[in-house]
């Protein structure tokens, strides 16, 4: 399993449509992803889930990727990460 | 007359007669039905033409208000995507033995309430995405065709509340403005209004059907709407609709187009800007990029002072939202009259003179360098330049570019994404001026800050009303210092701009061109208007400039 953890300086937060797009990045891969706010979770591949968990500024969230793609996957959910939140 | 009020989407104004927009009204069986398999499959059939409806309208809306604001039915086409939805549905229907609508109208509005229910406004504003996509499903299972709720003439409308995609169907010919009593100035209502440029009010509490078919004007400005409108105020208001068309007409004429003089020496009109508020107003006049950003808004918005994350985000978003155009930010410049009080600075005699902008930032090195760490980090998003203000000794910028550096290596070192970017300096002291060849081998480009340079050149303080008689914005002491500036930075490969109010002044425009100016950035208001004084100026028809001109 790889984990990342990542604090969102979008001031936003994670929002609509760069969700949106983060969603369609999950789907390319078969691992499970899983994002955690706190003790709250949901699956990276669910977009109304995901928003529901009202991410916001200075938020820190941990994703864990387990399957048999989760380097590459863990790879590009970080730099997604980074480049858009 | 009847007056009413709400909240102003946008400052214009529109003239012309009411139309009451009625929404389709949802008339939804809740009893069994016979066959839920069926049913699924009416609700699958409408699911998938509502997600292509979506791309239809992403085009619609790109081409009457921009990919921006398309955005938001690209994230419809996810939402109705979302598997989680769609299992729901489903299992109203399978389960409970329900209409695909009332399965449809059930699990939608249960999503829609869960983000009516979060405490952050932006994400509160998602649910009327929800409501609005459900409309979509239920449009499409129903046979309901919400265009045609529009009327063939053209009218103000008027309606509870209008979705996105229903503002988006609207047919954009007819519509001379909109009015809603609910609305959000964060919904994409709001924001699809704003970039179609339409005339809008929301939230106005006092809608009312027999406004039908009335006269009225919406008073954008002054965020109301006039019902039958006494003949003066037609006659006023009439004023200032055509002040605003003939705006329009100048940026229709002259946006996309470059600011080039008729003999083809081409210049920069950049815009000012205080704040990210300010972010619509540089595409809006169609600037090349932004001269000159008051990094000030970081720290007067803030009761303690903004951490490196927290100006990070600010200047991030500004250089993303403006990329690729040159986004030029000056490093604080607090000090004389801006003063905060976490800064904790000395009451001065004399602030005009004082301890202010770079001498505080090489003084307090640790605060300086949280705001260029922030800067640089926000380099690696887009296209920007570093200005260092009130700088009067080569050793000053020599300093700041070393802590700069400093901070460079540093975040390198901590795996941090640094941009290329430019660097320069305000000239704004006489100082600077006499010095400006040895500053020149240090910077990119000058920016003369002609207000403060005028101040400091004539010994004459701008406010001060007894002074008027003295005081002369066009003394050739500064003109001849600006071309002196503008000689020195050319001599070292620097280009050189005008951020002051002097650049503005539409009767020293030739002179700045026959002098060589590179850059005027000037308020946003004032670039279309200058870009047509330059493009029709004709340098090849007199002579070089002399100060004797002046």
């Amino acid at each position: 399993m790889k984990e990342i953890k990542f604090t969102v300086t979008d001031p936003l937060g994670i929002h609509a449509r760069p969700a949106g797009i983060l969603v369609k990045e999950a789907k390319k891969f078969s691992s499970k992803i899983t994002v955690w706010k706190g003790d709250k979770s949901c699956d990276m591949r669910k977009l109304l889930a995901l928003m529901g968990m009202a991410v916001k500024q200075n938020d820190e969230i941990t994703v864990q990727v387990e399957g048999d793609d989760e380097a590459a996957c863990a790879e590009a959910i970080e730099k997604f990460l980074k480049e858009n939140f | 007359m009847v007056v009413a009020t709400g909240k102003s989407i946008l400052n214009r104004i529109g003239i012309g007669k009411i139309k009451i927009y009625k929404a389709p009204t949802y008339d939804i069986y809740e009893g069994i039905v016979e066959d839920p398999a069926a049913e699924v499959a009416r609700f699958e059939e409408a699911l998938q033409k509502a997600i292509d409806q979506q791309g239809v309208l992403y085009e619609k809306a790109k081409k009457d208000a921009g990919e921006e604001s398309a955005g938001i039915f690209e994230a419809h086409q996810l939402m109705l995507e979302d598997e989680d939805l769609q299992d729901s549905t489903k299992e109203i229907i399978t389960e409970q033995k329900r209409s695909a609508e009332y399965a449809v109208k059930t699990a939608f509005d249960n999503y829609a309430q869960m983000f009516a229910e979060m405490d952050d406004p932006y994400m509160k504003a998602r649910s009327a995405d929800l409501i609005d996509v459900e409309t979509d499903v239920l449009d499409f299972l129903m046979g309901n065709d919400a265009s045609s709720m529009q009327g063939t003439e053209p009218a103000i409308l008027v309606a509870e509340d209008l979705a996105p995609s229903e503002t988006v169907k609207l047919d954009k010919s007819l519509l001379l403005g909109m009015i809603t009593r609910e609305g959000s100035s964060n919904s994409h209502t709001a924001i699809l209004a704003r970039s179609m440029n339409l005339p809008s009010l929301i939230q106005v509490k006092d809608i009312d059907d027999s406004w039908d078919g009335k006269m009225a004007i919406l008073d954008g400005y002054n965020s109301c709407v006039y019902i039958d409108p006494t003949p003066d105020l037609m006659e006023t208001l009439k004023a200032k609709y055509d002040a605003d068309l003939k705006k329009d007409a100048l940026l229709q004429e002259l946006k996309g187009k470059t600011s080039t003089t008729i003999d083809g020496r081409s210049v920069h009109v950049y815009a000012n800007i205080g704040g990210p508020a300010d972010l619509g107003s540089v595409n809006e006049n169609d600037a090349e990029g932004v001269g000159l950003f008051r990094s000030e808004f970081v720290y007067l918005n803030s009761k303690e002072e903004p951490t490196e994350e927290q100006q990070f985000a600010a200047y991030k978003r500004v250089v993303e939202t403006l990329a690729p155009k040159l986004v030029i930010i000056r490093t604080c410049d607090i000090g004389a009259d801006k003063t905060i009080d976490y800064m904790n600075l000395d009451k001065e005699e004399n602030p005009a003179l004082g301890f202010r902008a770079i001498r505080i930032c090489l003084t307090r090195k640790e605060f300086f360098k949280k705001q260029l760490r922030a800067l640089l980090r926000a380099s690696a998003y887009g296209n920007m330049g570093i200005m260092f203000p009130m700088i009067i000794s080569k050793w000053e910028l020599v300093e700041a570019k070393a802590i700069m550096e400093e901070c460079k290596q540093e975040l390198i070192k901590e795996g941090h994404k640094v941009g290329k970017f430019q660097v320069g300096i305000m000239i704004e002291t006489p100082a600077s001026v006499f010095v400006a060849d040895e500053l020149a081998e240090e910077v990119d480009f000058f920016s003369l800050g002609t207000n403060d340079l005028t101040q400091y050149t004539c010994a004459i303080d701008r406010q001060n009303a007894k002074l008027e008689r003295f005081s002369d914005t066009h003394h050739p002491a500064v003109l001849r210092a600006i071309k002196m500036t503008v000689d020195a930075g050319h001599r070292h490969g620097a280009w050189v701009g005008i951020c002051g109010e002097l650049g503005a002044d539409p009767t020293l425009t030739e002179t700045f061109l026959r002098m060589g100016v590179d850059e005027l950035s000037v308020n946003a208001k004032s670039v279309l208007p200058l870009r047509k004084i330059i493009r029709s100026i004709d340098l090849s028809k007199s002579t070089e400039w002399s100060p004797d001109e002046v």
